[in-house]
């Protein structure tokens, strides 16, 4: 029975299971050898800080923002097989996440990010910018269109080579669930072969971030549609008993 | 077994990546027909209440060299001492101020530079207060998990003295990593916050 005098409040956030995430030092993954702080991080917990964030309207969204295919182009399409990408944004409670900004960057087909400090061989595109950004509904739901990128060579080991993937920015209502992750694709083999995934200590953990392929969700003689949830922190929700006036 | 408790595990953390710029801050770069502007890169707005301040620094990783490659990202409180946004339930804040920002660091440098204001003091979970700080998250290619740490002024000794988050740190040496120094010399007062990564006089991190 509902107890009408009966509210929930948000409060702190559950502990990030730093287990889960890679360690701050992963050595296969060079970069993080020079980066990475050699003290433990000092627990804070959550404080009025951490529990606000900021607010994105969805005025902000341009109309063209999460079609990738469109919002670079002037003489036609890119090149690449046309993919879209959906799912939703939820916490760890599995409660959806409304308004949330997604924003994703990624290569072209060719593996070649349009980057000024980017020195692949392979073409830039003229059509394609590869940023894009959304706001979930109320569901907490995204989705968007690109091309699909290409896998492509980067500097670490001698012959080491990136899964193809996109990157996700995510905002969510408090800046203690921001987070920068990358999503993988279905089926690609060199997932387990790139130090930067293998820095996530669980295949579990890593199956998290690989999106699945969706026949259903494709459009027939249009698009492949790839399905990829993102989950923030979740928080306690603390009961009360309002009490009535002079209790 | 027992039930199932049904919570999702968050999804893991991967590097930004040397080309975070795309998808955050394109104009710096020159994508330039995306957006209208790189989010959370316009000024503060005049009407915003406040004294205004510069911040600025770099990030060092631990053979000392600057970063060129980071995107900072800041989270403040207005003049009041209350958060814009989400989550804050003791009052409205300056209407005009959204509290967030973020810069790249230099390609070539590696400084940063944020305009803002200087916040007021907002409460610690148990009330006390905490001294004026500014939330900073750092990512950039070769840090697997956005860093978090606090911008705390050199120029508020007595609050920082006080404050409750700088007093549960133990070793009292590391403290001084969290505290800029104020210059006038600009005309605005600029306070100086270099990170470091690692190494010598390591920058504390919170884990939040």
């Amino acid at each position: 029975m509902r107890n009408d005098n009966t509210t929930y409040q948000d409060g702190a956030f559950f502990q990030r299971d730093r287990a889960w995430h890679p360690p701050a030092l992963t050595p296969d993954y060079k970069t993080s050898v020079l980066r990475s702080p050699k003290n433990a991080l000092i627990s804070l917990g959550n404080t009025i800080s951490e529990m606000t964030g900021p607010v994105f309207g969805h005025a902000m969204i341009g109309p063209l923002d999460n079609d990738l295919i469109r919002n670079y182009a002037t003489t036609g399409d890119p090149i690449g097989p046309r993919t879209i990408v959906y799912g939703r944004v939820l916490d760890e409670n599995a409660r959806p996440v409304q308004g949330a900004l997604v924003e994703f960057w990624q290569a072209n087909a060719g593996g070649r990010y349009r980057h000024k400090k980017e020195t692949y061989l392979a073409a830039i595109d003229p059509n394609f910018g590869g940023c894009g950004r959304t706001i979930t509904d109320d569901e907490g739901r995204y989705w968007f269109r690109t091309i699909k990128p290409g896998a492509y060579p980067w500097p670490n080991g001698v012959n080491d080579w990136r899964p193809a993937h996109i990157h996700f920015s995510v905002f969510g209502h408090a800046f203690a669930q921001r987070l920068i992750t990358q999503m993988y694709f279905e089926g690609d083999p060199m997932i387990w072969q790139c130090p930067i995934v293998m820095g996530i200590p669980s295949r579990e953990a890593v199956e998290t971030l690989i999106a699945a392929l969706d026949r259903e969700a494709s459009l027939p003689m249009d698009t492949l549609a790839y399905k990829f949830d993102i989950v923030l922190r979740g928080r306690r929700s603390t009961m009360f008993e309002n009490r009535r006036e002079g209790n | 077994m027992v039930q199932r408790l049904d919570r999702l595990k968050e999804s893991p953390s991967q590097t930004a990546g040397p080309y975070v710029h795309i998808g955050t801050t394109p104009h710096f770069i020159g994508i330039d027909n995306v957006y209208p502007v790189d989010l959370g890169s316009l000024p503060v707005p005049p009407e915003v209440k406040g004294e205004r301040i510069v911040i600025t620094g770099r990030i060092f990783d631990g053979s000392g060299n600057a970063l060129r490659d980071a995107l900072i990202e800041i989270w403040q409180a207005d003049a009041n001492g209350l958060y814009p946004g989400r989550g804050e339930h003791r009052g409205t804040a300056d209407p005009a101020f959204s509290g967030w920002a973020r810069q790249p660091v230099d390609g070539t440098t590696g400084i940063y530079r944020f305009e803002t204001i200087k916040p007021g003091s907002a409460p610690y979970s148990d009330g006390r207060p905490m001294a004026p700080h500014i939330t900073f998250w750092i990512v950039s290619r070769g840090i697997n998990v956005g860093l978090h740490t606090r911008l705390y002024f050199g120029d508020e000794e007595a609050a920082n003295a006080a404050d409750p988050v700088l007093g549960r740190i133990e070793l009292k040496s590391r403290v001084p990593t969290l505290i800029a120094s104020r210059s006038d010399e600009s005309g605005v007062p600029t306070y100086t916050f270099d990170i470091r990564l690692q190494g010598e006089n390591e920058t504390i991190f919170f884990d939040i």
